[in-house]
Parts: C-alpha cells; structure tokens; sequence
C-alpha cells in the first residue's frame, strides 16, 4: 500500500504532473505541440516544463497540425515515446489523416511489422463560450477507428494516470481531456499513479439504473447521482474511460443489476458513444432491460457562442435527474 | 466612487492573485494605466484600469487571491474634465439561467398492435415463473409491465399460509451500526427482489437425540457435540440431492459446487453475522462442532475473514431450544434459498394409530421461485427428514 | 491625396483603437466572453487594404478579424451586440468575437488557422468562372503559412490563375511562438515567387504605404485575373488573447514597436504636412467614442435569442 492521504489538485496539475513523471522516468518520451513551451500551454498545462527539460523535449511547433503529428508517429515508429498535443479537438481534424490513415492502420498494412506506440493528447468538450471552431465533443469521430486507443479523462484520477498507461502501450492513443474542467479541483491520493486503460469504471453503486457516461459527463452524473439519492432513487455511475476497445462487460454487467440504463454524452445524438452503448446493451442484455435505454446527447447544432444556447446545447445535471425520474416513476 | 474589480482575462479564469499594486492611494490614473500585477495560472498579467480618477484606497492586499468580480479598489472619478464616463447598466451581469431546451426525447412509439406492453425483463420472469402477463396491470410508462408488477402479481399468486418471515440473514461488516445497516440492506433488498416461496415441516428428533446421548457419552466433555451439528451436517448431504437449492441467482440460477452452509449467529449486541461453514457436506459431525467452536467466538467478537463471510452458498438458522417454534426465513441475496429451525419441544405424536410425546423440531425453507419451485423445496425438506431418522450415517 | 481621405484613414483607425480598447474593458467586466483577440497595432493593415477593394469583393479574415469587420463599413453596434451574444448581432449572437459575418462586406471570422485560404482561393473560381470583376481578399497571420493549408492554396491560387490577393499580416507571433521558431525561411515573401505568384512587401505599420501597395497589388488581380501575394509587416501591441501573460516576448520588444504606432504615425505626419489640425483630431475623437458609446448602448439594449430556437440556421430550411 503506498499513501493514501489525499491531496486536492485541479485537473490542470494532474495532467502536468503525469507529463512530468513521464519525461523523467523515460527519457525516449517528450512533448510536441503548438505553444506548449514558451507561451506555457496553450491552457497552462505544460508551464515550467520547457524551462525543467529543455527545448529537446518540450519542442514548440508551427501551426501544422497534419506535419507535426504526422513526425510524431514517424518519431515512435523509430523508437521514440512521442507526446503530441493537438491544442483543441477541431484543430485534430487537420492532423485526422495522419492519425487515420497512417497510425490506426500501419500495424494492419505491414502484416503486423511496424507498431505506432505513439500517444495523441487533445483538448476538448463545451462550456467556455468559445462557439463552433474551438469546442465541441468530438470522441465518437475517433472511438470509430479501428487500431486507436481512445481514452477519455472524466476524472482527476485519470487525468493523473492515464497518460503514463497510454505510453506503455505498444499501439497508438488518443486521448480527450476537457478544458472545461481544467481549473476544478478535487481530491486524488497523494501516490496516484498510472490507471489501468482497459476497463470501465463504476464510479458510484446503485441499483436502480446505470448512468453511462464518460469525459465531461462523469462529474455530472455523480453530481446528478447524488441529488437522486435525496430522493431515494440510487443510480449507478459507470465511467466508460475506454471508448475504443469499449469494455463490453462492464456495460452488461451494471444493466444486468439495474435493469434500467441512461446514456450521457455531450456528442451528438446521431452516431455517437451512446448509440453504440445502447446498440450492444439491445443485443447482450435485452432481456435484462426493464425500461427502453435513454440517451441524453447533445443537441445537433455546431456550438453557439452565448452562454444560454451554449448551456442548452449539452446534457446539465438537471437534464440527467429529470431524464432518470422520468424513467423510474413515470 | 468607481469600484475596480478584479478582471475576468479568461472564460477560464476564475480567481487571481494580486501581486503587485502599481499604484498607491493618492495616485492618479489615467484610462488604459496598469495598476497591479496579478498572477493567474498562465502567469503574471498587469491589469490595466478603464477609468480614470484618484486612487481613494485599496481594498486588497498583495498576494491575495480573490475571486473575479471583487472589487479592488475605490477610484475618485476625475472632475469635470475626464473622459465621460459610460452608463454601464450590466456590469458583472451573470446569465440568468435559462431553461434548457433539449431535443425532446422521441416519444415512445404506440404498440404496433393490440399487443401486450411489458419490458423484456418483465417478460422474462414471467414466462420463468409461469404467470400470465395478460392477467398483470402495467404501471410503467405508457402502462408497460414492468418487473415489480410482475414480481408483485407473482407474489400475490403464491400467497402461503405462513406468515411474513421474520428472520433476517448474513452480512459482513466491522461495527454493530455497519451489521446492523448491512442486515437492512441485505435484507430490503431480498424482499424486494426475491419472490419467496415457504415450505414447512415436523421432524421426529428421537432417534437423533438418542444417537447424540451416546455419542457424547464416548467424548470429554469439551468435545461433546450438539444438536445444531447434526442439523447442519443433515442439511448439507441433503443438498448434494438438490443443487438447484444450493445455488446463486445471478442473470440465472448458477449452481455452486462446494456446499458452504452459512451459519446464522446473533450478535449480542444485535444483528447478525453469518460466517461460511465450507464443504459442511463433507464434514464429519466432530469436524463440525470444531469449526462452529472456532467460528462462534470470533465472529461474536467481529474477527472474521471476509472469505469467511462471503463464501456461503446456503443460509441455515437455527434458534435453538429458547427460541421459537419455527422461523421463515428471508433469503440472503444472491442466494436461493434459507433453511430455518425452531426449538425442539416435546409433542404428541400420532404414530401407528397410537399417540406418544416426541421431540419434534418444526424444519422450514424458505426458497427463492425463480429458482426453484415449492416441488423441489418440498423434496428437499423429505430428504432432510429422512436423513435425520438415521444419524448414525451423518 | 485629398484630405478627406486622409481623415478617413485616421478616423477608421482610430475606430478600431478605440472600439477594441472598449471590448477589451467590457471583456474585464464579463459581458463579452469567450476568447477575444484585439487587433490593436495592426490597424493599419485591415485599414489600408480595405481602401483598395470594391464593395462587391469577397473579404476573408481571421479570428482576429474586428478591424477587418469596421474597415468594411460594418456597423459597430452589431459587432459589439455580436461579441455580446446578442441576436441583434452581426451573426445573430452564435457566433462571437471569432465569427463576425456580414453577408456583402465579410465573409467571416475564420478560426480554423489557414482553413479559409482554399475558400478564398474558390471565391475567386467563381467569379472567374461568372466572369465578374470581382476579386478574393484573404487576410491571414504568418502562424497560417506554416499550414499546409496554406501551400495547397496558393497551388491552386497559380495553377487556376484565379483573382486573389492574399495578406499576410506578419506579426511575428504565432500565439506565443516567433516566427524564428515555425518558419525556417522567415522572409514570408520569398514563398509567393515558388509558386510563381507575384509578391510585394509593405510596412504594415505604416497605412499608406500598406493602402498604395494594396492598391497596386488590387488593380493587378483585377486586370490580370491572377493571384498576388502582399506581405504586410507589423506588431500586435496586445497579448495574442486577453488570457496571455506574453510569457514569449519582452516588455522592450513591445515598447520598441509602440514607437511605431500606425495611429500617431500618421496623425503627425498630417500635422507636420498641416494637412489637418488638432482641433480635426479632437473632432476624430469625440466621433469614435460617441460612435463606441452607441455600439456599447446598442449591445446592452440587446436581446438574447429565445433558447427554443437552439437549433437554428444548421439547415437552410430551418
């Protein structure tokens, strides 16, 4: 047992710790990415790190998002760890053929020769009013693809560890962090370390229904989980973590206690997480099922700008207790 | 007096600390002048002030970390000859929160036919348990069958004469008031999800007792057995004969392959704790009473294994000769079935035409119907009687 | 030149200063959100630019685009209603300081870096292929000429022979990063002639220089139907947000380029050459900020849009 006292960090801090554990325990690993040196991190996740590692390691780079995650993959098929950090998931889509075409299928095209252990960080998700080019929910894009590892960070627990697992694996990640959550703090063990990134979490017990979520959609569930309790439903609070391989399982086995389950993601409806949570939920736990599944997604419409429709436009907490009532008591 | 609040420079930037004040009470400032350094997580930023005036006083100290929206400080507007100072009606102006429109979840489409509405875990238990759902009354959404009114019009169905059971069952836990809550929840949970069935029956316990007279005889006194150990070991072989009773009910019936028998013990303070007596079938009845002199005190002083405590496929009580005539059990999810004892009490008998007084133990079970049925629960109980007419084979 | 349009130079600019010095204020106090980057240095190349082009020609800008929207007429209190979230903004509210829009006079607010060379470079197909006389002004920074984006459209740019002018405002920051540190040939100019687009430089401090050279490089587009590269150097005096502490560059560097604000720059040249007077800057002044005051009372007297029309404007049909 290592220590367990628990420290309060933000999200911020934990993503910059787990960057930093990672550039001193192996020294193949560093970090590319616009302004994630001098400037300090386009969110101030990577402040410090230039002036602790050196420009080697913490590289500033043009604005080519397609070039530099393109080197990045070039860079771990040759033996290095890279870090790429792609600033914001709309700015990802330039960098998508590389991450694609290149490292979700080099290991399939060379008969199994050449593997992309390369790892892809983006920041994501919705509620800073930054309107339709810089905030949306766009994991489904990337859970779609065959030979990626898509991981989403929906809690401070995985914003510390995920990373350091993400780089030992011998395929290429992607993982989601939110910027909405970067400046919250919570309460993780002072020895985190790196978390297992095969598996779904249960995040809080219940046996009414299972709240399916991930990413920005973990805080507010537990929060939604909690206010439910008041009034004597107990939900359960899955955390996917693993988009891509999902972890079935889990999935299966918290409906099959429940028999109830709501799916949230800030994604869009059509096509999304959640469409295909409740597809597998249909064919492996039909029978368990002692309500339809209901998704609450976002709302089809690129991000508007003012608060109000932006607020409208994703699942609240709100949103989530109204949806769980409704399909306990209707 | 213009109030100087501490800036929002970010949509995610929530708090500043103050690091530096550029300027002191007294000083003038001008539109557009830095007057402070304050530290955010990108950095340090100088703030600039979009008034001009005289500093009247500062109203944060430096290395303060305030919130955005504080006010800082107070600036005397300049006179008459300042730029005209705008009428700011909204100001530090929060959204109201405006309720949320959402894609309206698409209504739940009308039966395609005059069918039936009833979830399919609804359906599931009820073709298990034989019941007709066109007899049930939906109380889901849009009047679809739902488990609980599948599991209630079951419940009704199967009405027993026997009264509510009484006896709760097992439960780890470290202090009395977690027992105690861990029985609760153990116990809501089993009536709430288990369709009980009851089943009773009277055992002659002459030749049982009179097996264990001379069987005590032989041994010291420390290792005399009691009744209880023959009950146990009876149950146990019983089971090898009906494993759908020794069993969990987990998306289906599983059946266990050890037979744990999970022996009930009061707790002094209240509750209940029930450790595991493992491969109880395979135990000889001095082997028993070992394990239940070992287990006894140790679980009363809360000093359990946890295996020990999760490990029973079956739950056995038994309330010994001061209690009462006969328990009904509530079966310990995800168990199937409870077997309960009452006391031995000397009754007349009706034997051959004749009536004599025997010891007669009231031996019931408690069995969980999606599991098994009252059939197989009834066969067991014969096969327990049988057994304990011959005690020398236990 | 006539002093007329002297003083319009001075005015538009001193709009820009002093429009984005209130957002900037109105930002502090929350009531503009979201990222807001000012233009505030660079006034003199939006403003000298926007002098040569038509009405009728297609204007593509970036996120740092204020200047561009009121060098083209565009009215001050729908932006700052827009910046707002307003609907009585210049795109309705949805789309904020990076997405101002304005059907005839700008065709955005682009905040995909470089993403909208290629649509430029299309607007001008069009009118080739309409056979108008209209031509594609794309405006960019120097970070965009690192994106292929930006190689791919000035190809296709030559290939077509198609009408556009592309601005490169050079303000030697990307974000936090110079520009010795994303482009290995740092003379922006040189990258016109490989693909064998004519090219110019001009001071982008200084704003008839930038409106003459605007004014060649247009008449030549024009006339000749190809694409022409115009390169303006220049210094944005302001963090690249608000929320930057300009971890990357020196309080002397800044300084150093303060000295040679457009604004000044030319109110004494016109005051050296007593084209105008002070009492004609004075007047300048007591315009804009009348004219501010009014976008600011515009703004606030705004309305936001009823929240059941979320889903608006995502077809054409809705």
């Amino acid at each position: 047992m290592g220590d367990k006292t628990g420290i309060l960090i933000t999200y911020r801090e934990a993503l910059k710790q787990a960057l930093r554990e990672a550039l001193l325990s192996d020294e193949r690993v560093f970090l590319l990415g616009e302004d994630v040196g001098r400037y300090g991190g386009a969110f101030a996740v990577s402040k410090g790190l230039l002036q602790e590692f050196g420009p080697e390691r913490i590289m500033d780079v043009p604005l080519s998002e397609s070039g530099f995650t393109g080197a990045g993959i070039g860079a771990a098929l040759a033996g290095m760890r890279p870090i790429v950090e792609v600033m914001t998931v709309n700015f990802s889509l330039l960098a998508m053929d590389q991450i694609v075409n290149n490292a979700a299928t080099l290991l399939h095209m060379s008969g199994g020769q050449l593997n992309v252990p390369v790892v892809i960080r983006m920041g994501c998700g919705i509620g800073r009013q930054l309107a339709a080019q810089h905030s949306h929910s766009w994991e489904p894009l990337y859970a779609h693809i065959p030979g990626l590892i898509v991981l989403s960070v929906g809690t401070h627990e995985d914003a510390r560890g995920m990373l350091l697992s993400a780089l030992k694996s011998p395929d290429p990640v992607v993982i989601f962090e939110y910027t909405y959550m970067l400046n919250l703090e919570k309460e993780i063990p002072a020895d985190a370390g790196a978390v297992d990134i095969t598996r779904a979490k249960v995040r809080r017990e219940g046996r009414d229904i299972s709240i399916i979520t991930y990413g920005a959609g973990v805080y507010k569930a537990l929060d939604a989980a909690a206010e439910l309790a008041a009034a004597g439903i107990e939900a359960e609070v899955l955390d996917l973590r693993v988009l891509r391989p999902l972890d079935e399982a889990s999935v299966i086995a918290s409906v099959a206690k429940t028999h109830r389950a709501l799916v949230v993601e800030e994604a869009w409806r059509s096509g999304g997480i959640a469409a295909e949570i409740s597809a597998r939920i249909m064919e492996k736990a039909f029978y368990e099922l002692d309500a339809p599944v209901q998704r609450l997604c976002g709302v089809e419409v690129p991000i508007p700008y003012p608060k109000h429709l932006e607020d409208a436009s994703v699942p609240q907490i709100a949103d989530i207790v109204n949806a769980v009532k409704k399909m306990i008591k209707p | 007096m213009i109030e100087f609040r501490m800036p929002s420079l970010g949509a995610d930037m929530e708090a500043g600390t103050l690091r530096e004040w550029k300027v002191k009470p007294g000083d003038t400032v001008e539109r557009g002048d830095i007057i402070a350094d304050v530290e955010t997580m990108k950095g340090i930023i100088e703030i600039e002030v979009f008034d001009a005036g005289v500093v009247e006083q500062l109203l944060v100290k430096e290395d303060e970390k305030v919130p955005v929206g504080t006010v800082m400080a107070l600036i005397r507007p300049a006179g008459e000859t300042a730029a005209p100072k705008p009428a700011e009606r909204h100001v530090y102006e929060t959204f109201k929160s405006i309720v949320n429109v959402k894609e309206e979840i698409p209504p739940v489409p009308a039966p395609a036919h005059e069918g039936l509405r009833a979830s399919p875990l609804a359906r599931r238990i009820a073709a298990e348990n034989h019941l007709d759902l066109t007899t049930v009354q939906g109380s889901g959404e849009g009047g679809a069958i739902t488990r609980e009114d599948v599991e209630k019009a079951i419940a009704e169905r199967d009405i027993r004469l026997k009264p509510r059971p009484a006896e709760p069952a097992p439960t780890p836990a470290a202090s009395t008031e977690n027992i105690r809550m861990a029985v609760a929840a153990a116990m809501s949970k089993s009536n709430r999800e288990i369709p009980h069935y009851y089943l009773e029956t009277s055992i002659d316990m002459s030749k049982a007792l009179a097996w264990l007279a001379g069987a005590n005889r032989q041994r010291p006194v420390a290792k005399r057995l009691l009744p209880v150990v023959l009950l146990i070991k009876a149950t146990a072989k019983a089971l090898r004969e009906f494993p759908d009773l020794n069993a969990v009910w987990e998306n289906g019936l599983q059946r266990k392959a050890e037979i744990n028998i999970g022996f009930v013990i009061s707790l002094r303070t209240g509750g209940l704790i029930v450790p595991a007596i493992r491969n109880a079938d395979k135990k000889s009845p001095d082997d028993l009473m070992e394990t239940l002199t070992d287990l006894i005190p140790r679980a009363r002083a809360l000093k359990l294994r946890s295996s020990e405590l999760s490990e029973s496929t079956i739950t056995l009580t038994s309330l010994g000769d001061d209690g009462a005539d006969a328990v009904f059990g509530v079966i310990y999810p995800p168990q199937v079935a409870i077997v309960g004892f009452g006391g031995i009490r000397e009754q007349p008998v009706a034997e051959n035409g004749l009536i004599g007084v025997r010891p007669v133990l009231r031996a019931t079970l408690a069995g969980d119907h999606r599991a098994t049925d009252g059939l197989t629960g009834s066969r067991f109980l014969a096969a327990l009687q049988q057994l304990l007419q011959q005690p020398e084979t236990l | 030149m006539e002093k007329a349009q002297y003083l319009r130079l001075l005015y538009q600019m001193l709009l820009i200063r002093r429009f984005e010095e209130k957002c900037a204020e109105m930002y502090a106090k929350t009531n503009i959100r979201g990222f807001l980057h000012l233009y505030i240095g660079e006034e003199a190349v939006a403003v000298g630019v926007t002098q040569a082009l038509a009405g009728d020609d297609y204007v593509l800008a970036t996120y740092r685009e204020h200047g561009h929207a009121l060098a083209r007429g565009m009215d001050a209190g729908a932006i700052m209603a827009e910046m707002y979230g307003k609907q009585e903004g210049c795109s309705r509210g949805r789309g904020g300081s990076m997405h101002l829009f304005d059907g005839q006079k700008l065709c955005g607010g682009n905040a995909i870096v470089a993403g909208h060379l290629s649509m430029a470079v299309g607007m001008a197909l069009a009118a080739k292929k309409q056979q108008q006389n209209r031509i594609a002004c794309c405006f960019f920074g120097e970070g965009a000429a690192a994106e292929g984006e930006f190689h791919e459209a000035m190809n296709l740019a030559a290939l077509w022979q198609v009408p556009v002018l592309f601005v490169c405002e050079n303000n030697y920051y990307a974000m936090g990063t110079a520009l010795r540190f994303s482009h290995a040939v740092q003379e922006l100019e040189k990258k016109g002639p490989a693909y064998g687009i004519e090219t110019a430089v001009a001071d982008g401090m200084d704003v008839l220089a930038v409106e003459r050279a605007a004014r060649e490089a247009v008449e030549k587009v024009r006339a000749a139907g190809k694409p022409y590269f115009l390169v303006c150097n220049t210094y944005r005096f302001r963090a690249h947000s608000m929320f930057d502490a300009e971890l990357y560059r020196d309080k002397s560097e800044v300084e150093e380029w303060k000295k040679r604000d457009p604004i000044p720059r030319l109110s004494d040249f016109l005051l050296t050459k007593k084209v105008i007077t002070e009492q004609d800057i004075e007047d300048l002044e007591n315009r804009v900020a009348a004219e501010v005051q009014k976008a600011v009372d515009f703004a606030e007297g705004g309305t936001w849009e009823p929240v059941e029309q979320l889903t608006k404007f995502v077809y054409s049909s809705d």
